[in-house]
């Protein structure tokens, strides 16, 4: 992590109506960090997530990602972050391997780039024996882990995951966060929404929203401590009920 | 029964809720009942032709009238040599030419026979296939007067197609098609894709534990579309009386007691497809795949089943429409009673209780 | 009363889903069945619920047999399906009036039993349930299994997709039925939930790992585990699994678990190992097993 911001919102608003569903955040985001991005539903991620990856215009303030305005250079924003969501994942009727080639075509990477990015997540991956295999017939984990590494396919300065890891097993849950740890020890910003707050305790830093503010800012120790409680969730829970 | 009345109010709640099949009960029968009946139509009008009469007598003068009088055809030439015929058709003046034979009144006098030549363009088959057949008929119609006249028989050709529908109104043909294909849709479609969503959304699952029984789920979810249906054949039956003049020349009572017993099993077909489907989409599929195409190809609808090859017209038997469609025919049109449709009813009846003996057979009371 | 599984075995085509599974729910009991997706929960909870049948072993539920009796168990359980279960186009009122008439009741009549759970969305009872947020999604179902006054429930991953203070609330709505004499068997693949249970059974690739309290799992940890953190978390990892007396090492939040495989482990020894492997900020503490570590250790 060092200290060069990619992801920074300066009172960032979005209105609907008379409706406020992003009040005004400001924030930001260090390269190679992983940022936990936590709300109820309705709190006004998903709104500010469209936002920051250029699919929806603030009404009012700014914001950068990976270097480039959110309202005027969305398509840049675009080539430069990959996002990975447990609902939409990968092609259940394609093997591995034609996963793998499908999106790094998407994502305009070279044949030369996709055959040697191919090799490499198959064998980081150690799935040698099943890069021929519909990803259907694969365990849920192992989907996760493979999505993961194709939403790294063309190298996005940052990742957008959500909810990664909802009613994974836990210890193929550890192995996605070892990989996201590495992902981001590599330079690659991790940027994590979530309403489960035992994946909050993995972030380097959070945020949390409540009714289109960001409400508190920290890294979980120290939010922990400042609401003297033991975990995020309870965090969380205090935060929510006022 | 208080169950059974919750059920269906909320049966209907659904129904009245989703436009989607608001549309398909309601706006789809008119849709397809005016676009076949305006659009898609056999019928011809004002078609231009010319006439070479090389007779030029009392009998031809006669026909001539009779063919100008029409609203089928205008007379827009009159020419007098063969070498005409092809002149007028290249200038695209005229659809046909009617060529009398010489002599042709005295031919019919003396061989009880004369040839009038009916040269269509071709171009478009159709057209010329319905022109030369609205001439025949008029032509038709001009011989039988003149032998009731003087009480001798030339030449009699019986046309059936002509004598139930002497306007040859294509409407008349496709209403009873069109009004199975709408009772076949809404019931069997409807059915099977409202009870799968059930599946789908998981709702099923709570039916299914607790003390609802399963017939009282499929009658509750048939009763409403048994309704709808019957409000469907009466609006399509107006419609064909108010607004294409088609008379209904048999029993109202019966034509409503036989689509009944089709709706009846179009139910069961669409509750058999809904246990074999475990998606709307699936339900959706095999409905449109495996009902509507046979029905529209098969049933005799567009393409008349004695002219199909024979495994065709065999397959044909096995589809409920086919018999509906000719008993449909048999009440509107010929206006015959149960009498002379007693069979065809029965072939109906009998698929609706093997269907009907099938879906609560194959019906699951668990999850697989 | 209860709930009574014994050797149940289930398979999809070449699919184990569930593997001689054995069980027993007391009555009046707040049972819960973790594990992760997959795990079988769902076919277990189908074949107690009669909409499956087993291939081998036997089950019942409030004394009934499964098989047998699936009638009689219809009428006396409540089942929640793990999907949102409910008319989307119908409203919270007439999704419960419903459920009440197919049951043979009204709202009228068991409203006590529901009362705590629907005054919370009794205010938008007009609303169609697919408008609806997922905790009142949540409350709604709840009531509706509950309407016909339940012995048994059966509560299948009632708090996925929900938010932290629903689930939590939710948790307090269950604490409450258990004390008006309903037996509930519910299935979460949130480890944290099972604290809040009498008894877990803790469930992989359709295998029972271990069946006891929260507590007594927990207390049946073989190992000592240690909370160590360092300046960096990957290179943490990475070094304490390239430790040579290592036995587990998972990350946990902020932390990682590290557990030994020496009885007599010395973590200054770690610790000097650590900071030869360039880590900085190091620190390692002794830490109490948490139903994840004995799951995970369980499941190794």
């Amino acid at each position: 992590m060092n200290n060069t911001n990619v992801i920074q919102a300066e009172g960032l608003t979005k209105m609907f109506g008379d409706f406020t569903a992003v009040n005004a955040i400001t924030f930001e985001v260090k390269k190679g960090e992983i940022f936990g991005f936590l709300g109820a539903n309705g709190a006004g991620k998903t709104t500010a997530i469209k936002m920051l990856i250029g699919i929806s215009n603030p009404t009012s303030g700014q914001a950068h990602v990976a270097g480039f305005d959110v309202s005027t250079q969305a398509e840049d924003i675009k080539k430069n972050i990959g996002y990975m969501s447990q609902k939409f994942a990968l092609y259940d009727d394609l093997t591995v391997k034609e996963n793998i080639t499908f999106f790094g075509g998407i994502y305009g990477l070279t044949k030369i780039k996709i055959k040697e990015k191919t090799k490499e997540l198959i064998e980081d991956l150690g799935l040698e024996e099943v890069a021929n295999q519909l990803v259907g017939s694969l365990p849920l984990g192992w989907k996760q882990k493979i999505s993961f590494s194709v939403a790294l396919l063309h190298e996005p300065k940052i990742v957008f995951l959500d909810e990664p890891t909802g009613g994974v097993d836990p210890i193929t849950r550890r192995q996605f966060w070892e990989m996201i740890y590495r992902a981001a020890h590599q330079g690659t910003t991790i940027f994590v929404t979530t309403h489960y707050m035992d994946e909050a305790e993995y972030c380097d830093r959070v945020s949390i929203m409540v009714n289109g503010k960001i409400e508190a800012l920290d890294t979980p120790k120290e939010l922990k401590k400042q609401f003297q409680v033991d975990s995020m969730n309870d965090v969380f829970l205090k935060l929510a009920r006022g | 029964m208080k169950r059974f009345i919750g059920f269906i109010t909320k049966e209907f709640y659904h129904i009245f809720r989703d436009r989607r099949s608001l549309f398909i009960l309601f706006g789809m029968p008119i849709v397809q009942i005016l676009l076949f009946g305006f659009a898609i139509t056999n019928e011809i009008n004002n078609v231009d032709i010319a006439i070479l009469d090389h007779s030029k007598d009392a009998t031809t003068k006669e026909i001539i009238n009779k063919i100008s009088a029409s609203k089928y055809f205008s007379i827009k030439q009159l020419i007098e040599r063969e070498d005409d015929i092809e002149a007028v058709f290249k200038k695209g003046k005229v659809k046909a030419v009617l060529n009398f034979e010489k002599d042709f009144s005295k031919n019919l006098v003396k061989d009880h026979k004369a040839t009038v030549q009916i040269i269509t363009d071709a171009t478009d088959p159709n057209t010329a296939n319905t022109i030369s057949n609205y001439v025949s008929s008029i032509l038709q119609k001009y011989q039988q007067e003149q032998n009731k006249a003087i009480k001798i028989n030339y030449i009699i050709v019986p046309q059936p197609r002509m004598v139930y529908n002497p306007e040859l109104k294509s409407v008349y043909m496709f209403v009873p098609g069109v009004m199975t294909i709408i009772l076949m849709l809404v019931s069997a479609m409807m059915t099977s894709i409202s009870i799968t969503r059930e599946k789908e959304l998981g709702t099923m699952e709570i039916l299914l534990v607790s003390p609802i029984k399963p017939f009282q789920v499929i009658i509750g979810k048939v009763f409403p579309y048994i309704f709808l249906s019957i409000i469907n054949a009466i609006v399509i039956v107006l419609l064909s009386i108010f607004i294409f003049k088609m008379p209904v020349q048999g029993s109202l009572f019966l034509l409503g007691v036989e689509s009944v017993l089709f709706i009846i099993s179009a139910l069961a077909l669409g509750i058999l497809i809904s246990t074999i489907s475990a998606t709307q989409q699936t339900a959706m599929m095999i409905s449109l795949m495996g009902l509507m195409l046979p029905v529209i190809l098969l049933s005799g609808f567009i393409f008349p089943i004695s002219s199909m090859p024979l495994p065709l017209q065999i397959i044909s038997n096995a589809i409920p429409a086919k018999w509906f469609i000719i008993i449909l025919k048999g009440i509107m049109l010929k206006g015959v009673g149960l009498q002379f449709i007693w069979k065809e009813t029965l072939i109906l009846l009998g698929m609706t209780v093997f269907f009907i003996g099938l879906s609560v057979k194959k019906y699951k009371i668990r999850l697989e | 009363m209860g709930i009574s599984v014994s050797n149940i075995s289930k398979s999809y085509k070449d699919v184990k889903a569930l593997q001689n599974i054995s069980f027993e729910v007391k009555p009046n009991e707040l049972f819960g069945l973790i594990g992760p997706d997959g795990a079988g929960k769902t076919t277990l909870f189908r074949i107690l619920t009669t909409l499956l049948i087993a291939n081998e072993g036997e089950a019942t539920v409030a004394g009934l047999d499964v098989l047998k009796d699936f009638k009689e168990i219809r009428k006396h359980v409540g089942y929640m399906p793990g999907r949102f279960s409910l008319y989307q186009d119908l409203t919270i009122e007439e999704n419960l009036n419903f459920f009440a008439t197919i049951f043979g009741t009204s709202i009228e009549e068991n409203y006590d039993l529901i009362k705590d759970i629907y005054v919370q969305i009794e205010p938008f009872k007009d609303r169609r349930a697919g408008k609806l947020s997922g905790g009142m999604k949540q409350k709604l179902a709840l009531s509706c299994a509950l309407i016909h006054k339940p012995k048994v429930l059966f509560l299948d991953e009632p708090t996925t997709g929900v938010d932290p203070v629903s689930r939590k609330e939710f948790w307090e709505m269950l604490k409450r039925l258990q004390q008006k004499g309903i037996t509930i068997l519910v299935s979460t693949p949130y480890m944290d939930e099972a604290a809040l249970c009498d008894r877990i059974a803790l469930i992989q690739d359709g295998e029972i790992l271990q069946i006891d309290t929260p507590e007594n799992i927990v207390k049946q940890y073989p190992k000592t585990i240690y909370d160590v953190s360092a300046n960096n978390m990957y290179q943490l990892i990475n070094s304490l699994k390239a430790y040579q007396h290592k036995h587990s090492v998972y990350p946990f939040g902020e932390f990682v678990h590290y557990t030994d495989t020496r009885s007599d482990f010395n973590p200054k020894e770690l610790k000097t190992y650590l900071e030869a492997q360039n880590l900085s900020n190091i620190s390692i503490e002794r830490t109490q097993a948490t139903i994840e570590d004995s799951f995970m250790e369980l499941a190794k």
